[in-house]
């Protein structure tokens, strides 16, 4: 029966989370959920509740209110039968830095319950999948910080759990090391569950199926990569660069276009960034107008949106919710 | 229980991969040593037994003992590991368990390395070995008293060194309950029936009705309760403070 439940349900259901430290209220009321095949990006400025909320859902931390389920198991109820269908990478990849990566991993897969050939098989394989070759024998105190990180992947997807947690698993990585992280998520999104926490923002539009935001523990966004940029005053924005000097005229025949809810440049700068009302595409109109007043024009584009703008505007104001992007 | 030996395993290997397993047993040794021959009078009192060896156990263990329990829970915290294991597939009872078990075998290791002691005493004379193997295992029995005492204050802190100076001082009282130095603390305000209890809890009265070859059922009850309830302790202090 806990089967056929664990196979309909979500794999991660999160339900009026709150999480209170003495007086302060670190989570408020948080609920989404992640399925399987899904890359749930988790957002937040630092201190927003983002590792609070994955310590409630891996049964580290107890719930003050609410629930999380994974794979249709309560988590305060049944916490062993969740710890087992979860790989988890805490925050900052803890290890036990005097062991060699092989000998950590073998204790992990032991505590796991594998012995004789599959645990060395298991081993083998997280090895060989977090790409540790070289290093396997040295001590983990002795990696570097990239190296350090994919010990902690490689502990995360050991048991291949259909459901995958991890806290800022690119922080302070350089890029070529976050490209593989990311290649390393992408590659196992198809049969998993996945939350990655993060503040990078390139990083929800690189991975991410589905994004929420986070902020003061209250849940303040939660929808498609896409639907946030669209929320960006710049989205659909029309930035235009002329050859030589902007044409005096310019800046108030493009005010006067309908559709169009601000001009952005003007004296001194060498383009002129046309903002759409609501959002829409204006593009046509600016490139007709250009061409009847017989603009020089060097190049025109239009702009997707800025996600920190999205982000910073989200996160400073607490009040309402935004789903699916709507304003 | 695979979980249990797992981390006994990784534990015990540790000890050995650090100084620390190194530095204990010599010390251990050489100390025990010493004072067996010099302030204990092995050779001068004349009687073929181990007496003056394990009359020096509970000041030994006194100090060594906090010093090998300090890290136990403590460092686990600080490195920020506590996440990564409290979050494997293991209940906090087999975590704790695994960890004293680690420590205690730990510690019967290096009393086993003190048998040249027990060769000597057997090449000199004739030796009561069943009182001397009773004695090994009341120390032994005693050693994991102090370690439960160091494994559970070891998880209420992040600081190492608090924890090893805090079960200095809580194994210091047990050792000396039952003597005026500890009960003059409680006598005159405490009622009756706790300075009973805080008396009969003396690690050194239980040890030494032990050393002296009789099996008192009691002393055998008294110091495996007594670590069975310091370790609900250190699994409660795990479950409260493991987030702090």
């Amino acid at each position: 029966m806990t089967r056929v439940a664990a196979e309909t349900a979500a794999a991660i259901e999160v339900t009026s989370l709150c999480k209170d430290f003495g007086a302060f209220t670190a989570v408020r009321d948080v609920s989404f959920e992640v399925r399987s095949g899904e890359v749930l990006g988790f957002l937040g400025p630092n201190g927003a509740g983002k590792s609070t909320t994955m310590k409630m859902i891996t049964g580290f931390l107890a719930p003050t209110r609410g629930q999380v389920q994974v794979a249709g198991f309560d988590v305060s109820r049944q916490p062993l039968e969740v710890k087992r269908r979860i790989g988890y990478l805490p925050e900052g990849a803890p290890a036990y830095d005097d062991m060699t990566a092989t000998a950590f991993l073998e204790f992990i897969a032991r505590i796991r319950g594998y012995r004789g050939r599959e645990r060395r098989e298991r081993v083998a394989a997280a090895i060989d999948r977090a790409n540790l070759g070289s290093v396997v024998h040295k001590p983990i105190e002795t990696l570097s910080k990239g190296f350090k990180r994919r010990v902690g992947l490689a502990q995360a997807i050991l048991h291949d759990p259909p459901i995958l947690i991890m806290d800022e698993p690119t922080d302070g990585l350089d890029p070529n090391q976050k490209h593989e992280v990311r290649e390393l998520i992408r590659e196992m999104a198809r049969d998993k569950a996945i939350l990655i926490s993060t503040h990078i923002l390139e990083e929800v539009d690189a991975i991410c199926d589905r994004a929420i935001i986070i902020a003061h523990g209250t849940l303040l966004f939660d929808g498609t990569p896409q639907q946030l940029v669209a929320m960006s005053s710049l989205h659909n924005a029309v930035r235009i660069c002329f050859e030589g000097e902007i044409p005096a005229a310019a800046e108030t025949s493009l005010r006067r276009l309908d559709e169009v809810a601000d001009v952005i440049g003007g004296t001194g700068a060498d383009h002129l960034t046309v903002l759409p009302g609501n959002g829409v595409s204006i593009v046509r109109q600016v490139t007709h107008l250009a061409r009847d007043e017989g603009w020089q024009i060097e190049e025109l584009f239009v702009e997707a949106g800025q996600l920190d703008e999205v982000f910073r505007r989200i996160t400073t104001r607490t009040e309402t919710v935004h789903r699916g992007g709507e304003l | 229980m695979s979980a249990t030996g797992a981390i006994l395993k990784r534990e015990l290997g540790n000890y050995f991969a650090t100084p620390v397993a190194y530095v204990f047993i010599v010390i251990f040794l050489v100390l025990s040593g010493v004072f067996t021959f010099y302030p204990g009078g092995l050779y001068e009192r004349g009687q073929a037994d181990l007496q003056p060896f394990f009359t020096f156990h509970p000041w030994l263990y006194l100090f060594l003992i906090p010093a090998l329990s300090m890290r136990l829970w403590a460092e686990e915290r600080k490195a920020g590991t506590i996440e990564l294991l409290m979050t494997l597939p293991i209940s906090t009872g087999e975590a704790v368990l695994g960890k004293f078990l680690a420590a205690w075998a730990f510690t019967g290791i290096a009393l086993a390395l003190t048998f040249p002691v027990w060769l000597t005493i057997n090449y000199l004379g004739d030796a009561d070995n069943p009182v001397i193997l009773l004695s090994y295992l009341g120390s032994f029995l005693m050693a994991g008293a102090y370690l439960a005492v160091g494994a559970c204050v070891s998880a209420f802190t992040r600081n190492q060194v608090i924890a090893f100076v805090i079960s200095f001082v809580i194994c210091f009282v047990f050792v000396l309950a039952g003597f005026p130095m500890v009960m003059d603390v409680f006598q005159g305000w405490a009622p009756q029936a706790l300075t009973n209890a805080i008396s009969s809890m003396s690690f050194l009265s239980h040890f030494e009705s032990v050393t002296r070859g009789v099996i008192d059922l009691r002393d055998l009850i008294f110091f495996f309760s007594f670590i069975g309830a310091w370790l609900l302790a250190n699994a409660i202090a795990v479950e409260i403070k493991k987030s702090d």
